[in-house]
């Protein structure tokens, strides 16, 4: 077994180790460039790409193997903010992040922009309520805080599932993700692709628990950041719109409304189905009902993210209560690098395809023409891509234009005429975003399961050894779980991760807030405040997903604004209507409020 | 490690709390007001962007980050302050 030794040691040469890995990627990146062109066919390189990537994954996950509790639950409570920072930003940039973000600015317009207010500003959130004051706690997962603070098997047990629910909605959304990267590249059926994205997933994750995943995080960000970023680059300068296009694309924003205006913005006039036209403009607020969307999708992704508790017990495993602060501040800064390149790469990408004064422009040329492009034979051939003459004028127009959203990012370089082994970078960037988060929401799941459902409460004398196997039986368990659940395609990738942040902040966010902000909350307030704001959100999700009727205007991807209100009137009311908390309690809540002593469960329990 | 006094946690909470609503202020302002009023915004410009874009696409983000850093700063120092920091 690896020892506690060789773990510091390897903490020491953090630096060292990962920029080592870097430019060993960088390199990989440019024999890759060479050998296309000596005339390597593009399947080819996809593969290798995928495999390179997945060894250096599994290599880690084997050197991180651990049989001790705290390694495997908070990675030993030992890594350092800036890769903690890394490591959260890979668990938290999901596929959806990834591969659909672009494409959904560059089809849903303002109230899309919501999530990106929300999936940044969320952070905001998890350091000022919440981070310093769990990592204090030193719990090891977060139904183990709710249980701690509040007492009692139901209060624990409540928190577990309101946990898997939320979690295993978007870990089948994050399967699926591997899945379609995996089938694509490596030509295989989808069905078979969810299970060897399963495999790469477990390998990184099952000998090492936190620590295997903490490391491989930290690897996958690095691929992933480099994976948005050169093509985005790259393209830019090809095309002109400067070397970091990032602070200049004003121009570019307010070019496609003129453009919006010019061409018009109607629907098909037939549809084809799964594919879509443009039809929102790029950035027009109208009236206060987008605003009250834009606002309503941003607040219950931003009590999401304070609630899920994947995020959360990343910020377990810091040295110090000061670390685990400033490590979101890194957190929201490496993730800040892809939210705000996303807007860029769709406004880029439309106006390349819109303004007839660009060699790149699809929308009014000639049909012939643009049929004959190599790209949009390529994705039409696979269905997510369509031209069709429907009025019959010989130009194509640009409600003629289809396209499936998910492929803005992966067409990008195609688009602009980079060299395929930019398009091998991307597969392999989103499979490290799809990978590194469906391993933290496993590992989430799993330990919950073993360490609060398993030794809290069914068998508290289970000796260190039994705990761990049983942990690991749950997480391959719940990984099968899953792909099964994935290879049916029920939902779209974003619809699940909308639910999943709407389940979390429905049950968990005021429970988890009051435990540390309000001393008077109780644990009868708690167990209402959860079941009341869980069974309300999915009540309201049932109602709207099922008849399709709203009130006001809260669709399926909002339904935590129902929940959490109900959850908080809930928890306040019985908590003022039940005995306050004995002494113990409130000076346990106390102690959490300041840095100093020692955490209020000991370091390995 | 020495036992902290009632007093002192009293008076380090309630700094900390008036931090931490501060910060939440903020955080709304630039998370809900300003995204709300981006028709309004637009009229004006920064950088040749519409500013109400700006804001939505990159100038909330970034105040974002630095809200979470300014607020470590001042937390850093009252904890110094009351003789509760680390290390």
């Amino acid at each position: 077994m690896n020892t506690q030794a060789q773990g510091t040691r390897f903490v020491d040469r953090l630096g060292k180790v990962y920029a080592l890995y870097t430019l060993g990627f960088l390199a990989f990146f440019a024999l890759m460039a060479i050998i296309e062109q000596f005339g390597v066919g593009a399947r080819t390189i996809g593969v290798l790409f995928l495999l390179f990537t997945l060894a250096i994954y599994a290599t880690i996950g084997w050197l991180s193997r651990t049989m001790q509790v705290d390694a495997y639950y908070v990675a030993g409570r030992e890594v350092p903010s800036l890769y903690n920072g890394m490591a959260t930003a890979a668990d938290w940039m999901s596929g959806a992040s990834f591969v659909a973000l672009a494409g959904g600015i560059y089809f849903g317009g303002y109230p899309y922009l919501g999530f990106v207010i929300g999936w940044t500003g969320g952070y905001v959130l998890v350091n000022a309520l919440m981070a310093p004051y769990l990592r204090k706690f030193g719990c090891y997962t977060v139904p183990d805080f709710i249980g701690t603070r509040y007492g009692g098997n139901l209060a624990r047990f409540c928190a577990v599932f309101v946990l898997v629910v939320a979690s295993f909605t978007y870990v089948t959304a994050q399967i699926n993700a591997t899945g379609t990267i995996a089938a694509r590249a490596l030509d295989i059926p989808f069905e078979i692709g969810v299970w060897f994205g399963l495999l790469g997933i477990l390998l990184c994750s099952m000998l090492g628990g936190m620590r295997g995943v903490t490391w491989t995080q930290v690897a996958q960000y690095i691929v992933l950041i480099i994976a948005y970023l050169v093509p985005l680059i790259w393209m830019s300068n090809e095309q002109g719109f400067g070397i970091i296009p990032h602070f200049g694309y004003g121009d570019a924003a307010l070019r496609i409304k003129e453009l919006e205006a010019e061409y018009g913005l109607q629907p098909a006039a037939e549809a084809v189905a799964g594919l879509r036209v443009l039809t929102t403009p790029h950035f027009d607020p109208q009236t206060s009902l987008d605003s009250w969307k834009f606002v309503t999708l941003a607040l219950a992704m931003m009590a999401g993210t304070a609630s899920l508790p994947h995020i959360l017990m990343r910020y377990f495993t810091t040295p110090s209560v000061r670390q685990a602060r400033k490590s979101v501040g890194w957190s929201l800064f490496f993730i800040f690098l892809l939210y705000f390149s996303a807007p860029a790469l769709a406004t880029l990408t439309k106006l390349q395809l819109l303004d007839p004064t660009l060699a790149t422009a699809v929308v009014g040329k000639a049909v012939e023409d643009v049929m004959a492009l190599e790209w949009i034979q390529n994705w039409a051939h696979v269905g997510m891509l369509a031209v069709q003459d429907q009025n019959g004028d010989g130009i194509v127009q640009l409600n003629e234009f289809f396209m499936r959203p998910d492929i803005v990012v992966l067409a990008t370089p195609e688009i602009a005429g980079l060299p395929y082994v930019i398009s091998g970078l991307v597969a392999a960037g989103g499979m490290a975003a799809a990978m590194s988060t469906a391993d933290g929401l496993l590992l989430a799941i799993a330990n919950a399961l073993s360490h609060d459902l398993y030794y809290k409460i069914i068998d508290p004398q289970a000796d260190t050894r039994r705990r761990l196997v049983v942990a690991r039986v749950l997480l391959v368990g719940i990984g099968a779980l899953a792909a099964l659940v994935a290879s049916l395609q029920l939902t779209g990738i974003l619809g699940a991760v909308a639910w999943a942040f709407c389940f979390a902040n429905s049950g968990l966010f005021f429970p988890l807030v009051l435990g540390i902000w309000w001393k008077r909350a109780t644990r009868e307030g708690a167990i209402a405040g959860m079941i009341a704001g869980f069974a309300a959100g999915s009540i309201y999700l049932w109602w709207t997903y099922t008849t399709g009727e709203t009130w006001l205007s809260l669709d399926h991807l909002r339904f935590g604004i129902v929940g959490m209100p109900v959850s908080l009137v809930a928890m306040v009311v019985v908590s003022l209507m039940t005995p306050e908390p004995d002494a113990e309690t409130q000076a346990m809540v106390d102690e959490t409020r300041i840095p100093t002593g020692d955490s209020i469960l000991a370091e390995t329990h | 490690m020495a036992e902290v006094s009632a007093e002192t946690r009293q008076a380090h909470w309630r700094k900390t709390s008036t931090l931490t609503y501060v910060v939440l202020a903020l955080w709304f302002l630039f998370g809900f007001v300003v995204p709300w009023f981006a028709k309004e915004l637009d009229a004006a410009s920064f950088l040749g962007f519409p500013l109400g874009y700006y804001f939505i696409v990159q100038g909330s983000l970034i105040i974002f980050v630095l809200l979470i850093v300014v607020q470590n700063i001042f937390q850093d120092n009252i904890d110094e302050e009351h003789g509760v920091a680390e290390e």
